[in-house]
């Protein structure tokens, strides 16, 4: 057993472990402490895969500016010592079967299927020269039309934020 | 390449993710913790075009910046959705999502 | 030739005053409007004596042409289908013209005394106006659809006329009566004009009414019912000019139309348009003579029969101005046998003659009498013989023009109405004796009953009245007097020289055989009228207990109203109408709401759905694609 695969069963470990704790805990801020945890080890498994900047981008923008956010959001709107009551028996059953059915059926799905990966393609470094060379370019393999239309997405977000939070004049 | 580890563990992995996040979302009352299932949801996507784009086309970086993408538009989707919360919290006194349903028959 | 294009303006003027008074009538003092359309009628009135002057006195051929002054295509369907707005000028439509306007201005002089101070003076004024260009173009019409469509108009403005008081329930009733009756019968005109139309493929009456023409060839074969498409057609078109000159059965509607304004009852329903009817057949006199000869006889017969069971009854009633009603109804009968039992040419068109001269005469003296009978109740505020009496005294003017009218209409020389009467029942006497009897009868009980009315109003007992009764001013004197005159020289006018089936004149000659009987019979009438009722006594009362069921039959008008009420209301109504409207109440509604209500029911049952909780929908959604998943997976393998 290398390192790797430890690693990897390690950091799913944890994505599971805490991403079940997350659904279930009673308490607000502990459930997105735990979200903290699933969104490090998710990066971890970016490292894993050797997609080093994407796991850099999930640690900083996730795992520093969502999590924060939520958090924040948390506080502005509960006590942090409430604990929620538990939830309806319906609405636990309507969860749990969906989990089971829709993860058996998929799992059963995937596992049967025969993934190949075609022939004499070489592994390409993933460096910041070329991500920033294929994030900006206009031919093939180039993605400056979806890199522009993520960025008037977050304008408009940005600006519908602002709008929906702000206050109305009495 | 990752000795001993096939996509198949991948998958696995981020599916079990994905049905968790979708219970969460159908169990949980808070609308905030609605949201942080929402955010399982993308990020078990996230890795699903991770481990396509490393195990069957390594020559290429399409679901690189899939991922890539989809972090972005995480950011902007929480951030309309905690403006939403906030706003609905300031008329309702409340977050649960079993009192934020005036909007039926 | 002269140029008779003016002629356009006759039914124009009151048109254009009807517009302005309706519109802005309101907004002036009363008496504008009232001024407004006398003088626009007076106009109309000077320009139809120049256009009958003209017409008839400056004629150098033998016989009269008939002149289109003015004719225009209105509605074009095809080539061949399209509706004309014109103007034809010949001997009967240039008598009309004079008629029409000449009465209706002496009601527009004469209303400016009666309705001085009435609410609704301009309304008056401008359904007098629409009246009067509505008659005007269904005498001038050059098509019998042009004639169909003022024919509708002139019992709207009859309807509105009648219905001028609107809060008095009576006279909406009247109104309703009078415009469903008379619209019952325009039914038939309409498909009348459709079936002659659809064979003839011409609306025209220059065509229509050629002796010569051959657009009936067609008509004569195709049947129904035993009777040729022509003279069902021209049976129908009869129809509807019964309505209107209210003919037995549908007589109903006029002795209720009195509920209106007396001077309305004077111009619309014993002048005018009661009389459209008999200008129809006359207009269309040569199809009925050459095609249908039974519809004319008919004709006669319907009229014969309407003028005896009208005079019957007005022999009983009271009120004076239904006693004036059913006395126009007989007269109409009268000029309804008139053409009836006329020929076509030469002296054989003297019942055709005779019959436009008594629509002359009768208009005259009965617009002259219903004129008087206003300014009686103007004096007395009552309707009502027997309240009445004595009242030569007091209205000196009314008394003698209203005596001229009753010796003109019971036919006594010398007077306008013997001649034209005279007229009818010679023409009678040498084609059909049982019609000739029948006027015979009628024209003695004529006089009767209206010199009872003459006796019981001016002299009988001298009632005391709650304030002295006084002479009407003299706007509605002076056209008492003028009708007077007309009255009693009207009856010289030499009517066989002007208007004759043909438009060729013919020499009339005075056949005493029957015209010294007439007269002898209209003075025993006078006399009986004067034993009985020129002094209060008991002999009345005898005799009408004495007739017993017979006077109380006739008294009720012969139930035929009784009648009408049982067939609309028992049979029509229950028996049709209710299980229409159960059939509409019950199936077609019920199966309205019955879609309703499911939709409703459905839509309770199933809102649960929609419960606002978005982890439900989630749920639903999850739930959903799995099974579509699912189902792939078992299809695809």
């Amino acid at each position: 057993m290398t390192f790797n695969i430890f690693m990897f069963y390690f950091l799913s470990a944890i994505i599971l472990i805490f991403s079940l704790l997350t659904i279930t805990s009673r308490k607000m801020l502990r459930a997105a402490v735990y979200l903290l945890f699933v969104l490090v080890a998710t990066s971890g498994l970016y490292f894993l895969l050797n997609y080093q900047f994407l796991a850099a981008v999930q640690l900083t923008l996730y795992a520093g500016g969502i999590v924060v956010l939520i958090i924040f959001s948390i506080l502005l709107t509960s006590h942090i010592s409430e604990k929620f009551k538990k939830p309806s028996v319906w609405k636990i059953w309507m969860g749990s079967l969906s989990f089971v059915f829709g993860s058996v059926i998929i799992l059963w799905v995937l596992l049967s299927h025969q993934f190949v990966k075609p022939e004499g393609l070489k592994d390409i470094p993933v460096n910041m020269h070329l991500i920033g060379n294929q994030l900006l370019g206009l031919g093939k393999n180039g993605y400056v039309l979806p890199f522009e239309l993520i960025s008037i997405l977050l304008l408009a977000a940005m600006v519908s934020a602002i709008v929906v939070v702000k206050k109305e004049k009495k | 390449m990752i000795e001993g580890i096939s996509i198949y563990h991948f998958l696995v992995v981020s599916t079990i993710m994905f049905f968790l996040g979708i219970a969460g979302f159908i169990i949980r009352q808070n609308l905030i913790t609605i949201l942080l299932s929402i955010e399982l949801i993308l990020n078990a996507v996230v890795i699903n075009f991770l481990a396509f784009n490393k195990f069957l086309y390594p020559n290429e970086l399409q679901g690189h910046f899939f991922g890539l993408f989809i972090v972005g538009i995480a950011a902007a989707e929480a951030a309309v959705a905690i403006a939403l919360i906030i706003n609905v919290y300031r008329r309702l006194k409340s977050i649960d999502s079993d009192k934020v349903n005036e909007m039926k028959y | 030739m002269i140029d008779y294009s003016y002629t356009i303006f006759i039914p124009l003027i009151p048109f254009v005053v009807f517009l302005i008074t309706g519109l802005f009538g309101m907004k002036w003092k009363p008496e504008i409007s009232g001024w407004l359309g006398s003088v626009g009628l007076g106009i109309s009135f000077i320009l139809s004596l120049i256009t009958g002057y003209f017409y008839f006195f400056t004629n150098v051929t033998d016989h009269f042409e008939t002149i289109i002054p003015y004719n225009k295509v209105w509605l074009s369907f095809t080539d061949k289908l399209h509706i004309d707005m014109g103007i034809l000028l010949d001997p009967i439509s240039v008598l009309m013209l004079v008629v029409v306007t000449t009465i209706s201005f002496m009601v527009h002089i004469y209303s400016l005394g009666y309705m001085k101070g009435e609410k609704g003076f301009q309304r008056f004024y401008a359904f007098l106006s629409l009246f009067t260009f509505s008659m005007l173009g269904v005498v001038l019409a050059t098509n019998i659809f042009q004639i169909y469509i003022f024919w509708e108009l002139v019992g709207v403005s009859s309807f509105l006329l009648i219905g001028f008081y609107y809060q008095k329930p009576s006279a909406v009733a009247a109104a309703k009566k009078a415009f469903i009756v008379t619209r019952f019968a325009d039914l038939g005109f309409l498909i009348g004009i459709l079936l002659l139309s659809f064979y003839t493929r011409t609306f025209d009456f220059s065509i229509l009414t050629n002796p010569n023409t051959s657009v009936f060839s067609s008509m004569t074969g195709a049947g129904f019912l035993g009777m040729s498409a022509i003279t069902w057609a021209m049976l129908l078109i009869f129809m509807g000019a019964a309505g209107k000159s209210a003919m037995f059965p549908l007589h109903i509607w006029l002795p209720d139309a009195m509920e209106g304004p007396t001077p309305v009852s004077a111009l619309i329903h014993a002048a005018t348009m009661v009389v459209a009817g008999v200008y129809l057949v006359a207009r269309l006199f040569p199809i009925y003579y050459f095609q249908t000869p039974d519809v004319l006889l008919f004709i006669g017969y319907v009229g014969g029969f309407t003028s005896l069971f009208a005079a019957l009854i007005a022999m009983t009633q009271f009120d004076i101005k239904r006693v004036l009603a059913y006395s126009t109804l007989s007269q109409i009968g009268y000029m309804m046998v008139g053409l009836g039992v006329s020929g076509y040419g030469g002296e054989a068109g003297l019942g055709y003659t005779a019959s436009m001269f008594h629509l002359f005469t009768h208009a005259m003296f009965k617009g002259l009498l219903f004129l008087g009978a206003g300014a009686i109740i103007h004096a007395v505020h009552t309707n009502d013989m027997e309240k009445m009496g004595g009242l030569r005294k007091y209205m000196p003017y009314t008394h003698i023009t209203f005596l001229i009218a009753a010796l003109a209409i019971s036919g006594v020389p010398s007077f306008a109405g013997f001649f034209s009467k005279d007229g009818i029942l010679t023409a009678a006497y040498h084609t059909n004796k049982i019609l000739f009897y029948t006027e015979y009868i009628t024209a003695g009980i004529t006089s009767f009953y209206i010199f009872r009315l003459y006796f019981k109003i001016f002299w009988n007992k001298n009632t005391q009245y709650e304030h002295k009764p006084h002479e009407a001013p003299m706007t509605m004197t002076i056209p008492l007097v003028l009708l007077a005159v007309v009255s009693t020289f009207g009856g010289f006018i030499p009517f066989s020289d002007f208007i004759t089936p043909d438009h060729i004149p013919f020499a009339e000659h005075m056949h005493w055989g029957v015209a010294v009987p007439s007269i002898i019979i209209g003075l025993l009438g006078i006399v009986i009228a004067w034993i009985l009722y020129r002094k209060d006594n008991k002999i009345p009362a005898r005799i009408v207990s004495a007739l017993g069921e017979v006077y109380t039959v006739t008294y009720r008008k012969f139930y035929i109203d009784e009648i009408y009420l049982f067939v609309t209301k028992k049979i029509l109504f229950n028996g049709v109408a209710r299980p229409i409207a159960w059939f509409d109440r019950n199936v077609i509604d019920g199966f309205m709401v019955g879609v309703g209500t499911v939709t409703l029911k459905a839509s309770k049952a199933i809102k649960g759905f929609q419960s606002g909780d978005i982890q439900e929908y989630a749920f639903v959604y999850i739930a959903g694609t799995i099974l579509f998943v699912l189902t792939l997976l078992y299809y695809l393998g």
